[in-house]
């Protein structure tokens, strides 16, 4: 799980360019303009791709995954639904 | 009858939604009532056109049996590509015969019936989501209910399917409907107001003033046009939403303020939001997706301005074959990518975002970009080749 926890950050990082990510779980990343609709679409795409778990684009609203603690809960509890 | 147009259709509809009132305040299911209402509705709009319902019918079993034999088969095989795409297609299918197939004069177009371009973006999207796991179970009732809900069958507002079958199922209470109700008859006036008094009132603008070959004549008649099919459209999509309330739904509302956007990414969330919204979600992000997944294209700016042209070119098109409207839909897409592009790579534009005049000048050069594409739009360019 930890190492789950730790490669969904380093791709947090990646898409949004600044490790503050790391740092502000609770970090509202689109009012700081860190993702942007691309943005999203590029971590739905990853994690299909490194994770192997599908989220669809109309699954979730944004206002539910608009923090790494909110994205890091749904990739978990999807984890845990396979 | 003409829907929302017509004032025999007003008539009908305030006879009509007072049982619906009646079943609200109660605390009743409006659920059955409604798709009788609805019935009816589609009987009184194209009732003296056999073919058209013959169409409609012939549609609808089209549609609904794709839905049900593709979510066997989701159920039986998984998520499979290849099947996924055949039934999208299938379901898109009467409406490309009704677009590209040539009606014969005076004659009935190939599924030429009131609101197919509408319903197949809700049929589209029951399979869509079929496929990525949303949708269990379709369900014959909200179905055909969504199909067919009278309010926003011929044009829209786009509900979602999960939505829709949500406000189904919840009976709001009293106050809960009273205050629905309440939103409802104002959207019903103010479209009203839209509808009738200001798009008409750009519209004689348009037709005494805009109609000259000249520069000044096409100026007139693009700002005139932009604001008449704005107040039109969105009184309209009022009126739907307002309607749509009474008998407990909570139709999404399409527009929300178009014109003060800073740029064209914020004006296609607040200009026809459901269908952009939907293109958003069904095109541009899956077009997106697919590109990533070539690993061909390094940039994520190069996917997002392929993605967006192919996203808007389609918007185009779905309007019509017409190409005015192609040309409007590539034009938004270019805009699109362009902005894309400005507002990640320009440190001029990072600097200045928040200063108050770049933001004025922001919306000033969007309001005029709107404007074009609403000429380009309008056809009216024919006029000066």
């Amino acid at each position: 799980m930890e190492e789950m926890e730790k490669k969904l950050l380093d791709l947090l990082t990646e898409i949004c360019e600044d490790d503050v990510v790391k740092e502000e779980p609770d970090l509202n990343l689109v009012e700081e303009g860190l993702i942007d609709s691309l943005g999203y679409i590029q971590l739905l795409f990853e994690l299909e791709d490194r994770f192997g778990i599908v989220i669809a684009p109309t699954e979730y609203k944004r206002e539910e995954m608009d923090t790494p603690a909110k994205i890091l809960e749904i990739v978990k509890r999807k984890a845990d639904a396979k | 009858m003409q829907l929302f147009t017509d004032s025999s259709f007003f008539l009908w509809l305030i006879v009509l939604t007072i049982p619906a009132f009646i079943l609200g305040l109660m605390e009743r299911s409006i659920k059955v009532y409604g798709f009788a209402t609805s019935l009816l509705f589609v009987w009184l709009s194209m009732g003296g056109n056999r073919p058209a319902l013959i169409f409609l019918a012939i549609y609808l079993i089209w549609e609904y049996g794709g839905a049900i034999v593709y979510e066997r088969l989701r159920m039986k095989k998984g998520r499979k590509a290849g099947t996924y795409y055949l039934f999208l297609l299938l379901s898109i299918l009467p409406l490309a015969l009704n677009k590209f197939v040539p009606g014969r004069p005076a004659g009935v177009s190939v599924f030429g019936f009131l609101g197919i371009s509408y319903m197949t973006f809700k049929a589209a999207q029951v399979i869509i989501q079929i496929y990525d796991g949303q949708i269990k179970e379709v369900g014959l009732f909200p179905y055909l209910y969504m199909m067919i809900f009278f309010p926003v069958f011929t044009s829209g507002p786009i509900d979602r399917s999960e939505r829709f079958r949500q406000d189904l199922e919840q009976v709001p209470t009293r106050a809960e409907y009273l205050d629905l109700a309440g939103e409802g008859i104002f959207r019903i006036f103010l479209g009203l107001l839209y509808k009738i008094v200001l798009a008409a009132i750009f519209y004689q603008l348009m037709q005494t003033y805009g109609m000259e070959r000249s520069w000044t004549g096409g100026l007139i008649y693009m700002y005139t046009y932009g604001f008449y099919l704005f107040f039109d459209f969105a009184g309209y999509s009022l009126m739907a939403v307002g309607a749509s309330y009474f008998f407990g739904i909570r139709t999404p509302d399409n527009f929300n303020r178009p014109f003060q956007s800073l740029d064209l990414k914020e004006f296609w969330d607040r200009w026809h939001i459901s269908l952009s919204h939907w293109f958003r979600d069904f095109v541009f992000s899956r077009v997106s997706m697919d590109l990533m997944r070539t690993r061909k294209l390094k940039s994520r700016l190069t996917v997002a301005c392929i993605a967006f042209i192919v996203n808007m070119g389609l918007m185009g098109l779905w309007h019509g074959t017409k190409s005015c409207y192609l040309l409007y839909g590539l034009y938004h897409g270019v805009l699109l990518s362009l902005t894309e592009i400005y507002q990640k790579k320009s440190k001029f534009h990072k600097k200045h975002r928040k200063t108050k005049w770049y933001r004025v000048l922001e919306w000033f050069v969007t309001f005029q970009l709107v404007m074009i594409g609403f000429f380009l739009f309008s056809g009216r360019l024919e006029a000066y080749l």
